[in-house]
């Protein structure tokens, strides 16, 4: 069982941002895992897809993503977020805490807030699946 | 009598900005364009609006247009400030628009089983939303879109 675990992915010096730095901690049953990135846009959609591919097995079937670090989201960075949803199914389920609100508006416009799971922080968010 | 310029955001003169969809990335055109409209002082979800927009047009030019296409990928973002909008212009030299036409961005079927999700074609649904008057043309072997932004609104 892991209890600290970062990754990143991708070349900090690549100035077209190609990289997705994501660290995670086991939290009882479920996998915290915080996006350490601010954008999560179509330059750091493919690196924040392998970098959640990497995610280390964890008991339990939560995963929890922090994206209060998160200030901007475009249409490739919630089509990674579908495709990490869907890589972990269907043993683990993804859930998100703390979108910004810019975050959030890109989800409502889209209306995928009716698809994920989400929870106004991570505290929030390890306080309901706790239990 | 109410002084015009007392109305309003404080005036933006028109810019344009060009850049590399590959060399520099969206990113850093994105950057410099929202450095611009700083002088805007526009409330947050606005600015945030905005940016998403031209975050989703930008990408579109860099993976539709030029794509793995190779050589330079050049664009050109112009935005002209006018009453309560930004009149926004986006031209590259990448591959036309299929059957001319911009797509038409479609709300996505969401409901449905999670191993049939669509994981894309959510941006041109969100340019359509936010933009207006959005206007496609292929000349002189390039991509020239056109559209406005609206200023003012809430939300």
């Amino acid at each position: 069982m892991v209890s600290k675990w970062a990754y990143a992915f991708g070349d900090r010096n690549d100035p077209s941002g190609r990289v997705m730095h994501l660290s995670a901690q086991a939290k009882d049953r479920t996998c915290l895992v915080t996006a350490e990135e601010e954008r999560l846009d179509a330059a750091a959609a493919l690196a924040f897809k392998e970098a959640m591919r990497r995610l280390p097995e964890t008991a339990g079937h939560i995963v929890l993503l922090d994206l209060s670090r998160v200030t901007f989201l475009d249409s490739s960075g919630l089509g990674a977020l579908v495709a990490a949803m869907k890589a972990l199914a269907p043993t683990r389920e993804l859930r998100l805490a703390g979108l910004t609100p810019p975050v959030r508006k890109v989800f409502e416009l889209t209306r995928m807030d009716q698809v994920f799971v989400l929870y106004e922080s991570a505290e929030a968010a390890l306080d309901a699946c706790l239990d | 009598m109410p002084n015009p310029a007392s109305l309003g955001p404080p005036p933006l003169p028109p810019f344009r900005l060009g850049g590399d969809a590959r060399r520099e990335g969206v990113r850093a055109l994105l950057r410099r364009a929202m450095a611009r409209l700083e002088a805007l002082d526009l409330p947050e979800p606005e600015r945030a609006r905005i940016e998403l927009v031209l975050a989703e047009v930008l990408n579109n030019v860099a993976l539709h247009a030029y794509g793995d296409r190779p050589g330079p990928c050049p664009i050109r973002l112009t935005c002209r400030p006018g009453i309560g909008n930004l009149a926004i212009g986006v031209c590259d030299s990448g591959h036309p628009m299929p059957d001319g036409r911009l797509p038409a961005g479609r709300p996505q079927q969401i409901n449905l089983p999670l191993a049939d999700l669509p994981e894309g074609g959510f941006g041109w649904f969100l340019i359509r939303g936010l933009a207006e008057d959005l206007q496609y043309e292929r000349r002189s072997g390039r991509n020239h879109l056109q559209f406005r932004l609206p200023l003012g609104r809430s939300g």
